[in-house]
């Protein structure tokens, strides 16, 4: 294992979407870690149905880039012996909508390995998946599902929005010692360009980013919601002189509590943003640790905004939409009257 | 309940007269530490016990084609037999039944019978039936990918094969060609569920078929018999012929755990009937009829082993309990 490079000097960098980052940044740690195998449905001849193996299984072999039986919970069941016996795994979930089999296994064995066995055991295994809607994915192509994981002990939840976060978390995924939950928006994949570093550089797990800072409110979010209201924020300040801080927390679990506070205690107003179904959701989690500490430092109430509480996302396109969006524009207008609240 | 008797010389499979009083001495370790344990969780001092009496045949038979400190292990939580022959020690097991600081196999964090210990290769196991049997595939696959000469044994009850796990992992197993044995020690109960209504088919051993291995059916209240199964299967692994099946028809003497009561469930003419086929008594007969170890032997290994037992409990019962402080440790990895 190579510690990563120390950051001295601008890095070169080179623009991508998030679908090619995360694609650069595991054929590096493939090319240069034999013991980091992919598995999953369709990752092999198919090269992964959304073309991030590809090529790969002629390049490195059918041992270590493995197409799979259609059987979730094997896929990670398998992925935990493999881990536990010298190998680090990357297993693809095909889209998180199907993990639900895998659940037993994720929860009561690559999350408790460690615990159960005082130590003696660890599972250092990444889950990538692909989650999130907009994408006309329906029900079973459109779920959320981090808040199920978010809240077992033993179990790192991950989700980038930018390519360099991707890139960057996908690393220190695998190099982790214990099991990471790696979940990739969909929409950000081909939506989402950014510049990467050309260097092999982590970024943390459990570390939120600013994405954007701001001195009137605060709004923590993550997933493809961060550019969403990135882009709120954008026309607020244009339009309204509005000053919105925009904090990815980008590993949901462990959530980085000091960054969110700290935001929070800047601009004395707090907004969560997620995609998820609103209701005990990874934005509950966020709002009643504000509410816990920092409620002194309050200028207006805790603004959560989630999902309608129904299954995901409907296929037709008013139904989409209705779930990303209730009200016309209502990520800016909420901001904007908790601005002037 | 149908068995096949298999009357497998000893010689042939090429166990010695010291192998089988090994063996012997492992199987009555195994029944009275056993026995033991329950006696403490009637005297109040251990809140749970799983009973193994009546597996050691298969549990030891099973076990001991596989090879300490190479092979590995992945057992439930009635493999008592197993890990015993893994090279975990009866002061060690009685570490866990009281749940103590040095209970190998999580300090007291897991339910006695909850194996596992790196140091003797035994992958740490939960309470969900056979989430094990998917983790020995993979263990599997990463031996055969390192090309390590190593065998991966997998043990559950005939209740496990209903589990989708189960399929899952006999059937990438299978697809993968790996060095993997799965051991069914059928005692043809679920806890109080039988195997008729667990499944329409009189053997486990058959499904193997349809993962493209061999299955086999043996007797597994007959510990040579089961050994001579499990070296046929350990062999096939180490030539690279995949894994195997084996099905071992047995009966569970006790309860399901010191917090089941059998008695709604099973006759007791259906228990006093299964205890004349004890594992333990067939193997002391063939050790008494082959000169390897007459009565009176026996009946000293066994007060040499009891005498032994109770100086285990006794410094177990003294050990250390569990830090409180310790309960939030190794959630995630430690800095070294």
């Amino acid at each position: 294992m190579h510690d990563p490079p120390k950051i001295d000097r601008p890095t070169a960098m080179t623009e991508k979407n998030v679908v090619t980052a995360i694609r650069d940044a595991l054929h590096d740690e493939l090319a240069s870690d034999e013991r980091v195998v992919l598995l999953g449905e369709d990752v092999g001849a198919r090269g992964g149905v959304f073309r991030i193996s590809d090529g790969w299984m002629a390049e490195f072999g059918e041992q270590r880039i493995i197409d799979t039986p259609l059987a979730e919970s094997a896929i990670v069941g398998v992925a935990i012996g493999m881990a536990v016996h010298g190998l680090l795994p990357v297993a693809e979930i095909q889209f998180a909508d199907f993990i639900h089999p895998a659940f037993d296994q994720i929860v009561s064995e690559a999350a408790r390995m460690r615990y159960r066995s005082n130590g003696d055991f660890g599972v250092p295994l990444v889950i990538r998946t692909p989650c999130g809607g907009g994408i006309h994915g329906a029900l079973y192509h459109s779920q959320s599902i981090e808040a199920f994981y978010a809240h077992v002990p033993g179990v790192k939840v991950v989700m980038p929005s930018t390519p360099a976060d991707a890139a960057g978390l996908l690393r220190s995924a695998i190099r982790d010692p214990d099991p990471v939950l790696f979940l990739e928006h969909k929409k950000t994949y081909r939506a989402v360009k950014g510049e990467v570093p050309d260097e092999r550089i982590e970024v943390p797990i459990g570390v939120a980013d600013v994405k954007r800072e701001g001195t009137d409110i605060s709004v923590i979010t993550y997933g493809y919601e961060t550019h969403r209201c990135l882009e709120a924020a954008q026309r607020l300040e244009e339009d309204e002189h509005v000053s919105v801080e925009v904090v990815d927390v980008r590993t949901i679990a462990p959530l980085d509590v000091e960054t969110i506070l700290t935001s929070v205690r800047k601009t004395s107003k707090a907004m969560v943003v997620y995609e998820d179904n609103r209701s005990f959701g990874a934005g509950a989690e966020i709002a009643s640790t504000i509410a816990e500490e920092a409620m002194f430092d309050l200028d207006a109430p805790i603004v959560r905004i989630g999902g309608p509480d129904i299954p995901a996302m409907p296929f037709a396109t008013p139904l989409e939409h209705f779930y990303i969006e209730p009200e016309p524009d209502h990520l800016y207008r909420r901001m904007l009257s908790l601005a002037r609240f | 309940m149908s068995t096949r008797v298999t009357h497998t010389p000893h010689e042939a499979l090429g166990l010695s007269a010291h192998d089988l009083v090994s063996m012997y001495r492992t199987a009555v370790t195994a029944r009275l530490l056993d026995e033991a344990a329950f006696r403490q969780n009637r005297m109040g001092r251990a809140p749970f016990v799983v009973p193994a009496s009546g597996h050691e045949g298969c549990q030891i038979g099973t076990a001991w084609a596989m090879r300490r400190g190479t092979d590995i292990w992945l057992p439930y939580y009635r493999d008592l037999g197993v890990v015993l022959v893994a090279g975990m020690t009866p002061y060690e097991v009685f570490l866990g039944i009281f749940s103590k600081a040095d209970d190998p196999s999580s300090a007291g964090r897991q339910m006695p019978a909850h194996w596992g210990s790196r140091r003797l290769g035994i992958i740490s196991g939960s309470s969900p039936i056979a989430t094990q049997v998917p983790h020995a595939a993979g263990v599997a696959y990463a031996v055969k990918y390192r090309s390590e000469d190593a065998v991966v044994g997998c043990w559950f009850g005939e209740g496990a094969t209903s589990e989708g796990d189960w399929h899952e992992g006999l059937n990438f197993a299978g697809v993968h060609r790996l060095p993997v044995i799965f051991v069914c020690e059928n005692n043809h109960y679920a806890i109080s569920v039988p195997q008729s209504k667990q499944m329409a088919v009189q053997d486990v051993a058959i499904r193997a078929e349809g993962y493209g291995f061999p299955g086999e059916v043996v007797d597994g209240n007959d510990v040579i018999a089961c050994y001579g199964a499990m070296k046929r299967a350990h062999d096939r692994a180490r030539a690279g012929e995949g894994p195997t099946l084996i099905e071992c028809k047995t009966y569970r003497f006790q309860p399901h755990t010191s917090d089941d009561d059998d008695r709604g469930y099973r006759s007791r003419e259906e228990v006093e009937e299964a205890r004349h086929h004890d594992p333990i008594v067939q193997f002391g007969a063939y050790l008494a009829e082959h000169g390897v170890l007459d009565a009176s032997g026996q009946d000293e290994l066994r007060t040499e082993i009891k005498d032994a037992i109770d100086v285990d409990i006794a410094t177990a019962w003294d050990a250390a309990d569990p830090d409180p402080a310790t309960a939030l440790r190794h959630v995630f990895a430690e800095d070294a």
